[in-house]
């Protein structure tokens, strides 16, 4: 593809099936399809374990894609859609999500998903989603005690990185690591609006700024806004992020630096958080269906 | 639990907080409010289950201006659904 007409929005899509790990001699598969706005992912888990697991674009057309991923994370596995007894739907998309058996928010698998990946000791959850920004308060066991939820605006999701990351044509992916390229942090855009920001943006390039410094610019901003929204519902520690976002180390280690606090480091995939807490709850669910508990 | 429902945009901070350890899913609330911002649905995020107040997927993002008819810019501020809840369970944050 050419320079000109590269994209470079679009993330890799991936799947992966844990190589040491048999389906035939556990009692309870399930299954977590989480349908973001912007990234469709599945989890399979045997009995509580991560198993396998896909992750790829939401296209228009959110059933067709819930089948796509769920086949996706089945691939290699010999296992069909059929013989996966509970699937658990979350995510915007969830209630188009034709083979599961229920739906839960997608507040509530994050923080089980988190717990799961980060261990007991979290106690607040940042997802960043591609067009929301979700600030969860949980106890030991998971169970969320206080949310917050901002979907009005794109402003500090991962979508606004995209469309970020095509203005200043760094693939997405390094866009973090261009960010934190600055020898001081310039003063933030503005950060109640993505278009605004992609303007204030456009005029400090023409400026003269190294594009360098304006991913700083707009990082900030981003920052800002996701810590305002953390401080209403408050912050404790362990602290975790998850979503795609928190694949990028300029809003991670921006965020370290002006909450005080590190967030920890995730053992899985964070992006994956959501459709595991939903695998979760499908086990529960089974468990409770066929009287195990 | 307290679930926040609202946005932040460039002209403040607007929230409904509902506590739903507070919450007995009566909802009277529901009836109380003039404007149908509040709903009751099932609790999602306990596996047993059970009713709790919420505001509507619809109003999310525009409360600011369905509860704006409640909210005297001077004088003593009389909220229905606040009034509505024998447990005390929803707050405004604006």
């Amino acid at each position: 593809m050419s320079e000109k007409s590269r994209e470079f929005w679009r993330w890799r899509e991936y799947r992966y099936t844990m190589p040491d790990m048999d389906w035939h001699d556990t009692k309870v598969v399930t299954a977590g399809v989480d349908i973001g706005s912007v990234g469709s992912k599945a989890v399979v888990m045997l009995d509580g374990e991560l198993y396998s697991f896909a992750a790829m674009r939401t296209g228009g057309e959110s059933e067709e894609t819930a089948i796509k991923v769920m086949n996706w994370a089945l691939e290699e596995t010999e296992l069909k859609t059929e013989n996966v007894p509970y699937v658990v739907g979350t995510g915007y998309g969830r209630v188009n999500v034709p083979f599961a058996k229920r739906t839960i928010t997608e507040i509530a698998c994050h923080a089980r998903g988190a717990h799961y990946i980060y261990g007991p000791t979290v106690r607040t959850v940042l997802d960043i989603g591609g067009q929301d920004c979700k600030a969860i308060r949980c106890d030991e066991k998971g169970k969320v005690m206080s949310f917050l939820m901002n979907d009005k605006c794109a402003a500090g999701t991962g979508r606004g990185l995209e469309v970020f990351a095509d203005l200043i044509r760094v693939p997405i992916e390094e866009l973090g690591k261009t960010s934190l390229d600055v020898e001081d942090e310039p003063p933030p855009v503005s950060n109640t609006c993505v278009i605004f920001a992609k303007a204030e943006s456009l005029a400090l390039l023409r400026q003269g700024l190294s594009r360098e410094k304006v991913a700083a610019a707009y990082h900030l901003a981003m920052v800002n806004r996701i810590i305002d929204l953390l401080t209403r519902v408050g912050i404790e520690k362990d602290f975790v992020v998850t979503g795609g976002v928190a694949k990028n180390t300029g809003i991670v280690s921006r965020l370290e630096r002006n909450l005080g606090i590190k967030p920890l480091e995730p053992k899985l995939d964070p992006i994956l958080a959501g459709a595991m807490g939903a695998a979760l709850f499908a086990k529960a669910l089974y468990e409770k269906e066929i009287g195990l508990r | 639990m307290q679930a926040h429902y609202g946005y932040k945009d460039g002209s403040g901070d607007y929230f409904i907080i509902i506590d739903t350890d507070k919450c007995n899913g009566c909802g009277k609330c529901v009836n109380a409010c003039p404007y149908g911002v509040l709903e009751l649905i099932e609790d999602e995020f306990d596996i047993e289950g059970g009713l709790m107040a919420a505001v509507t997927e619809e109003q999310r993002k525009k409360i600011k201006y369905s509860c704006g008819p409640c909210k005297p810019v001077s004088g003593e501020r009389r909220l229905p659904c606040v009034l509505a809840c024998e447990p005390k369970a929803i707050t405004h944050s604006w």
